[in-house]
């Protein structure tokens, strides 16, 4: 069910320097993987936090640096690239009545804060395995770069498969 | 004189105005509800495009419908949309259009289940339409699959995709189609158009983002058979029916709003034509076909030149 963030942008982009994947942060993720309690505790943790503030469904790669920090995921269709065309006249998601689309509310949030062209980036498909993983596990080991692209341009995108390798990615 | 196969392509290539509609597949298996369809479209249109269970109904598959226009001298726009489909089958079903000469494919996230006939149904959205578009093209335009695999035989379809010009955020709708032509979309249709004026500052906003000279728009039109259609069409997500019109239909008697919905769509077309770099409408008709060739004409779209069955090319 979309879900309006329970923080705003300007304080989540405050927050994002310091999840950003360091050395740290690498070696955190690793012995957490190596220690399946821990594990567990961290990934229980992370729903709960990721749960309340943005309707965190626990896809594991996550996209809301990209996405004015509204998840996409919370779409009944699970739109990662924007909006479908049935968004009601009064911005209501169509499924939900009542209840605002999460694109519309990323969209304004984004172009509160000068960041529209963050949604023009093209998303590319889940790994549909990960569900359940935590996200910040799969973050700071890279395992999320090329999800979206960085041009904002709207010049053709390079092929849609993952220009990457890794120990859980696609190849 | 346009050949079968290219005609939709060659139209939008040579900056002619491109005429589109709707071919709906029954629900049931006579395949005669298609031709016969198709029949009527044959002489007005560049190309047909068949549904693929649309808003969320099932009907005969738009794979087997597209065959059935072909057969018909009718070139067909496969829709496939990603409510139905995970990726392989929609990489599958792909492939298959490419195979039997489909040669243009229409990419879409699909309505949601809830509300079709089957709402206890699991819908998929394992790709969205964005990503659907971006696979498409990787898969003829650099010869590979999702997965990265190499295709031993690349498909040529035209790419089109749809856009809503008319739904929240305004603001953000130019910026979706740019992903859209970023993904791959070389036409895109669009929901119906009531209110010309908006529709023509979407346009200008997607001018002003170069799309236009990158990707074929075409406006969605239709007539609205009955005041029963008018109220069913007004609950349909995203559909937006200007108050005008409305005004006009309940305005008539009954057994006028017909011929009074015709005409509103052959002024909407007239309006539509002088704005520029509008490459073309789509008409959709739910399934009554038939009352395309009097729009089209009236509106001045003309008969279409195909040339003769035996001269087609694959």
């Amino acid at each position: 069910m979309p879900k309006t963030p329970g923080i705003s942008l300007p304080f989540a982009l405050l927050l994002q320097p310091l999840l950003r994947p360091n050395r740290l942060w690498y070696r955190l993720a690793v012995w957490l993987e190596a220690t399946p309690w821990a594990y567990r505790l961290f990934t229980a943790v992370e729903r709960r936090v990721k749960g309340g503030l943005f309707g965190c469904r626990m896809c594991a790669q996550c996209t809301l640096p990209s996405t004015a920090y509204a998840c996409p995921m919370s779409c009944p269709k699970e739109l990662r690239n924007g909006p479908c065309g049935g968004v009601g006249a009064n911005g209501d998601c169509e499924v939900y009545p009542g209840i605002r689309c999460v694109w519309l509310v990323a969209y304004e949030r984004a172009a509160g804060a000068g960041r529209a062209a963050d949604l023009r980036r093209l998303q590319r498909p889940i790994d549909q395995r990960r569900w359940g993983q935590s996200s910040w596990v799969n973050y700071w080991q890279h395992r999320d770069d090329g999800l979206w692209s960085a041009d904002t341009s709207f010049a053709a995108a390079p092929p849609i498969d993952r220009p990457f390798d890794s120990a859980q990615g696609r190849r | 004189m346009t050949v079968l196969g290219t005609r939709l392509r060659d139209a939008v290539r040579e900056h002619r105005f491109a005429v589109t509609a709707e071919l709906s597949p029954p629900r049931g298996a006579d395949p005669e509800a298609i031709r016969a369809g198709a029949r009527a479209l044959h002489d007005w249109v560049d190309a047909a495009n068949v549904t693929d269970n649309q808003g969320a109904m099932v009907r005969l598959s738009s794979l087997a419908g597209c065959v059935l226009a072909l057969d018909e001298d009718v070139e067909p726009v496969m829709q496939l949309q990603c409510r139905d489909r995970n990726r392989l089958a929609l990489q599958s079903d792909l492939l298959g259009a490419g195979a039997l000469g489909i040669p243009n494919v229409l990419l879409l996230t699909g309505d949601h289940q809830r509300f079709g006939d089957h709402p206890d149904a699991r819908g998929v959205f394992d790709l969205d339409s964005v990503q659907l578009l971006w696979t498409a093209r990787t898969m003829r335009d650099h010869g590979t699959l999702l997965s990265g695999k190499p295709l031993k035989t690349r498909p040529s379809w035209l790419i089109g995709g749809v856009e809503n010009p008319f739904a929240p955020p305004l603001a953000f709708r130019a910026e979706r189609l740019g992903k859209k032509v970023a993904a791959g979309a070389e036409f895109v249709q669009t929901q119906y158009v009531f209110d010309v004026a908006r529709f023509a500052e979407w346009m200008r906003a997607s001018r002003e983002l170069g799309l236009t000279a990158r990707c074929a728009i075409l406006a969605g039109v239709g007539p609205i058979p009955s005041l029963r259609a008018l109220e069913r069409m007004q609950q349909i997500p995203g559909i937006v029916i200007a108050p005008a019109v409305e005004k006009r239909l309940r305005g008539v008697p009954a057994d006028r709003v017909l011929a009074e919905s015709i005409t509103i769509c052959v002024e909407i077309i007239t309006e539509l034509r002088a704005i520029p770099d509008l490459a073309g409408v789509h008409v959709m008709a739910f399934g009554a076909e038939r009352l395309v060739p009097e729009i089209a004409e009236r509106a001045g779209l003309g008969r279409r030149a195909h040339a003769k069955v035996n001269e087609r090319v694959g």
